[in-house]
């Protein structure tokens, strides 16, 4: 049986660094398996996780200085909340680790404790007809789980309260950013060539760090500014940090920009804030699929309109003043 | 979740109440504390605050609970719409 080591090193803090960027994400995959944290034994407890580094590094981390089993499963490096809504951490592929770890055979119980989020995808009832174990979930956040095992496995309702910190907002920024980079070289090369060439590389120039303010600003400053930016929905807070960002630029620039084009300016960037910021809903957990829908359906009307509109009145700038 | 409120009466979560037997499993999976038990049988304490992650009706035994569960991101839905039309078979994720 393979033992873990719940201390992390300075090479688990840079695989996460990179992890969290995107880069060769794959080779930070722990094998799928049954693993013994400390001493355990026939009655000691069953923790389940996937095999995304950054979470089973909280959960062995929590687990320092205790005997537990932990039965890792494949999900293709993925984190138990995408995993679970994938269905990769499900009903299926836990049965199967269960039985090809030969679980029923190392332990005397018949528990496995799972994470909140891996509800999604786990049918509890299936679980138990199908392999003979019964679920529980215990809590939210791999921290939690100490508290959780002293509480004699029974989670409160501290334990099954989700948190979404600014650091938890600021981890998942990384990877949006690696996600977005080739739409955001391509429209941005763009804006750079059609402008340069309708009014010179200075304008060009312009508008590129326009655009490319507007994107950033939407989905850097757009999650990370959340609770404090106003009213429910993430298109209104995407524009609102578009219209700042859109206000910064203008200054910056020396304000000496045509009516028109200033126009032009307030309808295009903070559309394309919009946008970005409400792309963040796919990372929350609190944002419905129903509410994103019905801000898109409204939304993103507005958005192209505005974004036509302000780009004609650039055109006709260009000709007023040609 | 304090301080993060998503819109209001957008939400497809259902409860059928006389299928339900009160098992409590609901409660014990749902992150929002959306529901509560309340005289043997679930009751929705706090519809909005649901994100249709799916994970209640999965985990009912009884298949009370209906909820169109699914991707939640605006790139995911507009290809989602795309594959709806049939103007792409791509897939996102
Ligand atoms: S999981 Fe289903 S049966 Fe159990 S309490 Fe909830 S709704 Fe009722
Ligand atoms: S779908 Fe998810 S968030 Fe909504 S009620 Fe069910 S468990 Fe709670």
């Amino acid at each position: 049986m393979p033992c873990i080591s719940s201390k992390l090193v300075y090479a688990d803090h840079l695989g996460t660094c990179k992890a969290r960027w995107g880069i060769g994400r794959m080779n930070y995959i722990v094998p799928p398996g049954l693993y013994a944290c400390g001493a355990p034994d026939s009655g000691s407890p069953v923790v389940v996780t996937a095999n995304y580094k950054m979470t089973y590094d909280a959960v062995r981390q929590a687990l320092a200085g205790r005997n537990v089993w932990v039965l890792v499963l494949e999900t293709f490096g993925i984190n138990v909340w995408c995993a679970a809504g994938k269905g990769t951490f499900g009903t299926e592929e836990l049965v199967r680790r269960v039985t090809s770890s030969e679980l029923a055979k190392v332990v005397t119980h018949r528990r496995l404790v799972l994470p909140i989020l891996g509800a999604p995808g786990v049918a509890a009832h299936e679980v138990t007809r199908r392999c003979g174990f019964t679920v529980s979930y215990a809590t939210i956040h791999a921290v939690d789980l100490p508290k959780y095992l002293d509480n004699g496995m029974v989670t409160t309702p501290a334990m099954r309260a989700l948190r979404f910190s600014w650091y938890d907002r600021l981890v998942l920024i990384p990877v949006e950013v690696v996600l977005e980079l080739k739409s955001l070289a391509v429209i941005s090369a763009v804006v750079l060539l059609a402008c340069a060439a309708a009014g010179g590389l200075p304008v060009g120039m312009a508008a590129f760090v326009a655009y490319v303010g507007a994107a950033l600003s939407g989905i850097v400053l757009g999650p990370l500014l959340l609770p404090w930016l106003p009213g429910k929905s993430f298109a209104l807070k995407g524009a609102v940090v578009g219209l700042l960002w859109t206000c910064c630029f203008l200054l910056l620039t020396g304000g000496h920009w045509t009516p028109l084009a200033t126009t032009a300016a307030f309808l295009i960037l903070p559309s394309v804030s919009a946008y970005h910021t409400l792309n963040f809903t796919g990372c929350t957990t609190f944002t419905s699929r129903s509410g994103v829908r019905k801000e898109m359906r409204f939304g993103l009307p507005v958005m192209g309109i505005s974004i036509v509109t302000g780009t004609l009145l650039l055109v006709l700038s260009r000709f007023i003043q040609g | 979740m304090d301080g993060f409120r998503y819109l209001n009466n957008v939400v497809t979560l259902a409860l059928d109440q006389p299928t339900c037997t009160g098992c409590g499993r609901c409660v014990e999976v749902c992150p929002h504390q959306v529901f509560i038990i309340a005289r043997g049988k679930a009751v929705l304490a706090d519809r909005d605050a649901c994100m249709e992650c799916g994970a209640c009706a999965l985990n009912c035994p009884v298949k009370a609970i209906t909820v169109d569960a699914g991707v939640g991101c605006a790139i995911g839905i507009i290809s989602e719409w795309l594959r709806e039309r049939k103007l792409s078979k791509g897939r996102y994720c």
